[in-house]
């Protein structure tokens, strides 16, 4: 079993403030671990600082082995990682299938091969497919502004798997979406990882969701890691139980 | 050979006025993220405002108040008011595009209602020379580098010794937060663009009698700013003071050293050699990567 | 319905097109000339819509990279070169000078681009002034000479206007193939949601470099063709104010869109003559109406246009699904 992600003793101040204060976790390749936490805990800083958006102030990072601290996202979407945006990140004047086929483009040959190259290169293929799986085909040629919310974030995390990413970065893909819909995720997730053995790691306040999803979780406090485990074990941990109704 | 002495009194002095356009554009700039091309002709109108008042009968002692407020009216309040806030909305960047039309409109009118020649502006401080260490410097250079560099430090002064001052330091620096702790933003903002109005109406009184009163300084003046604000430091109020007087000493020095038609070459030389090596600025702190 | 729409837009297009080769027979001296202007107006600007439209980035020194095109034509062709050699030169030296200029100023803040060209726009307008060595200075470089394409000479007005419009068509053509390239995606995508587009692993700052470079060099190959247009040139037309016109050009057309710049030029070089009788104050006026534009359609006139036509089959649509739903219900 390989692991995929490894953080360690990840550290991010902002003048004063310490967001993220020596986090240090591994993730093992077809794993879905869950972050959770309190508002404030750290849990988006963390994941801006795995994925780029953010330089950490100490720490370091490596995917498959490969030491990843401080990459662009772009260059780390190019080695496999890729996101999701708890506020909506879609491109909305784009058809569904123009927004999957960009996030499709930038992963086979060079700048200048895409320019000179086959302009589809079996990209409308896969961003079909993908549409198939998501079950978006009767919204394909529809403006992504369009879509409903729900339908949107499916998109944002089909456009996620575009690239056959190794590792994702789920951040509160359960936020506003309403039952059925959160149903369907759950379950085209809990497929495409089965599948694919795509290794996952998620933000989410929804527990039933984390806890039904997720085989390891993660528990984090004013920047520090409280307990990490199985979901039962961290549900029943009263060290957990404390932080949250402390707050 | 020029007078060294006198060249950098003279530098340091039209160094300072720039500081001080160069404070009230990154002012605006960190509070309410507007980008004002339009400044080097906010800091050509006052003086034809004056004019005009004059024109109507004012003598010069009375013009300069009026001058200086319809300045906080127009370029301050209107400012604000009827263009960045209904365009601010839609962006950064049409904003920018908007002060860039507001340049254009703001030159042509002068132009139109005035005049397309230059006018001489009466001086607020006496001509004439006066001795130190035995060079010959101008007076007019002294009086303008006193009275900026009372400008700038009254408003440093304000801005960290006074409770309003910290405020509207705050609220620059991190608008939710000032909120938070119950800052007025609001007011602040509106603030910040008063002083502006303010400061390039002080600009104007002392720069408008060395360089006369024409409808085109703007251009010159507007880019004397911005240059000055990014060499100096780019969200940094003391980067700017610092930025205007060494682009003031360096344009003067130019003047008298290097070929006249490239004078105006030196300070946009030096501004792409410090976006290039040093793009936070001279007094700057590296920015977090934009990404 | 939506079909019908199509063929509409084609066939105004094609009505256009041939307008534009056909009415303008009977145009006088003077008309051909506006018209030529428009045209290689139209070129510049769509090179700035490139950088502005899509890729979001303020240029102000299109008109200087203009400059630089018709510098190197007339320098080229008045010691006999010809104009498709001017052409390559210039290309080549704009994209060049477009990423020296770019690379610096995009990897720190993004409106550094605006500070940087505007320094820049200021110094091409110094050298072309000063080394007169080159560029003979202020008095000008004259007797510039009109190219012969394929045989033919174009000294007339009516056929250096066909050589403008046709090099219009050819750049709209490349252009247009450009942005339905994936690079076209990409640029939209940075424009409409750049850390989107970074987290998809498009190299916004590569895509945005290679956009200005680009653009620039469309700046020049309108230079180009202004050279032999003018048939004279000193450093005066090139200075900001070009540089802010094609801003305005690409603003009040509609940044962004592929005939935005097309409209704007069109506005822009008709309004002296519309306004004439308005003597200087056209400028004023001109300016409110951009800033007025700016506070209720910041994406131009075709934006309006856009946004009319949208909630127009907003309206069809929710009409369509009314009647059928009506319908559902009417059903037994």
């Amino acid at each position: 079993m390989t692991t995929v992600l490894e953080v360690t003793d990840i550290r991010k101040s902002f003048g004063g403030i310490t967001a993220v204060d020596g986090v240090s976790f591994d993730v093992r390749e077809g794993e879905i671990l869950g972050l959770i936490g309190p508002n404030g805990c750290g849990k988006s800083t963390l994941f801006n600082c795995i994925l780029g958006q953010l330089t950490p102030s100490g720490g370091e990072v490596k995917v498959d082995g490969k030491v990843v601290t401080g990459l662009r996202p772009s260059e780390l979407n190019r080695l496999g990682v890729s996101r999701t945006f708890q506020l909506l990140q879609v491109f909305p004047k784009l058809s569904v299938r123009e927004n999957l086929i960009l996030a499709g483009q930038e992963h086979r040959g060079s700048m200048m091969s895409r320019l000179f190259g086959p302009s589809d290169a079996g990209l409308t293929e896969a961003a079909d497919q993908m549409i198939g799986f998501f079950k978006l085909d009767h919204l394909a040629g529809l403006a992504a502004g369009g879509l409903s919310y729900g339908q949107q974030k499916l998109l944002d995390a089909a456009m996620a798997f575009m690239g056959g990413p190794r590792l994702v970065l789920l951040d509160e893909p359960a936020g506003g979406v309403n039952l059925t819909m959160l149903a369907d995720l759950k379950e085209r997730l809990a497929a495409i990882n089965r599948e694919k053995r795509a290794t996952f790691v998620v933000i989410e306040h929804n527990m039933e969701f984390v806890m039904s999803l997720c085989s390891r979780v993660m528990v984090m406090v004013e920047g520090k890691v409280l307990a990490m485990g199985k979901p039962e074990e961290v549900r029943d941990n009263p060290a957990v139980i404390d932080a949250y109704l402390g707050h | 050979m020029s007078n060294l002495l006198d060249l950098l009194v003279a530098g340091l002095a039209t160094g300072a006025i720039y500081a001080i356009v160069a404070v009230g554009f990154t002012l605006l700039w960190q509070t309410s993220q507007t980008i004002n091309f339009a400044q080097g002709e906010f800091v050509m109108l006052p003086a034809f405002l004056m004019l005009a008042a004059m024109h109507a009968g004012a003598p010069f002692w009375l013009a300069i108040p009026i001058g200086i407020l319809l300045s906080l009216l127009l370029l301050g309040l209107g400012f604000k008011m009827l263009l960045v806030d209904p365009v601010l909305r839609h962006g950064v960047l049409p904003l920018a595009i908007a002060t860039m039309a507001l340049a254009i409109g703001i030159k042509e009118a002068v132009k139109q209602f005035f005049s397309a020649e230059a006018s001489p502006f009466p001086s607020v401080v006496p001509a004439g020379e006066i001795a130190i260490f035995g060079r010959m410097v101008s007076l007019q250079s002294i009086g303008v580098l006193a009275l900026a560099i009372l400008a700038v430090v009254g408003l440093t002064a304000f801005l960290n010794r006074t409770s309003i001052g910290h405020q509207m330091q705050a609220a620059a620096q991190n608008p939710t937060v000032a909120r938070i702790i119950g800052v007025p933003v609001e007011r602040m903002i509106l603030l910040t663009f008063l002083i502006n109005a303010f400061l390039v109406a002080l600009a104007s009184l002392l720069i408008t009698p060395i360089y006369l009163a024409k409808f085109s300084s703007g251009e010159v003046l507007g880019q004397a700013a911005f240059i000055a604000a990014i060499v100096g430091g780019f969200n940094q109020v003391r980067g700017a003071i610092a930025g205007g007087l060494l682009i003031g000493v360096v344009d003067n020095l130019s003047a008298a050293y290097v070929s006249t038609q490239y004078r105006a070459a030196v300070p946009l030389i030096l501004l792409i050699v410090i976006i290039l090596f040093r793009p936070q600025g001279i007094l700057g702190r590296a920015e977090e990567r934009t990404v | 319905m939506i079909g019908s729409g199509k063929h509409l837009r084609i066939g105004l297009g094609i009505v256009l097109i041939a307008g534009l080769i056909v009415v303008p027979v009977n145009f006088n001296r003077y008309g051909l000339f506006i018209l030529s202007q428009w045209a290689v107006m139209t070129i510049a600007a769509m090179g700035l819509n490139l950088t502005l439209g899509y890729a979001g980035q303020v240029s102000l020194a299109q008109g200087a990279f203009v400059g630089i095109g018709a510098y190197a034509a007339a320098i080229m062709t008045t010691q006999g070169a010809p104009l498709m050699a001017a052409l390559g030169v210039a290309v080549v030296l704009c994209f060049a000078v477009g990423w020296l200029l770019g690379y610096p100023a995009l990897r720190v803040q993004h409106h550094y681009l605006a500070f940087v060209t505007l320094a820049f726009s200021t110094l091409a307008f110094l050298v072309f002034r000063n080394e007169d060595w080159l560029t003979k200075g202020i008095y000008g470089i004259s007797n510039i000479p009109r190219p012969t394409i394929f045989g033919f000479a174009t000294n007339r007005p009516l056929p250096f206007y066909y050589v403008c419009l046709g090099s219009l068509g050819i750049v709209s053509v490349m252009l247009w193939w450009l942005i339905r390239s994936p690079w076209g995606r990409a640029f939209i995508a940075l424009r409409e949601n750049p850390v989107r587009a970074l987290s998809l692993g498009i190299d916004t700052r590569r895509y945005t470099l290679m956009a200005f470079a680009i653009g620039s060099a469309l700046g020049g190959v309108a230079g180009t063709l202004y050279a032999p247009l003018t048939q004279y040139i000193d450093p005066v037309p090139f200075n900001l104010s070009l540089s802010l016109d094609l801003l305005m050009m690409v603003i009040v057309g509609g940044a962004g869109f592929f005939f935005g710049p097309f409209l704007g030029a069109m506005i822009a070089v008709l309004l002296p003559e519309w306004l004439r009788f308005t003597e200087g104050y056209y400028l004023m006026l001109y300016a409110a109406a951009v800033i007025l534009l700016l506070i209720y359609s910041p994406t131009g006139i075709l934006g309006i246009l856009d946004r009319f036509l949208a909630e127009r089959r907003a309206k069809a649509a929710s009409a369509l699904r009314a009647v059928a739903k009506s319908g559902l219900e009417a059903a037994p």
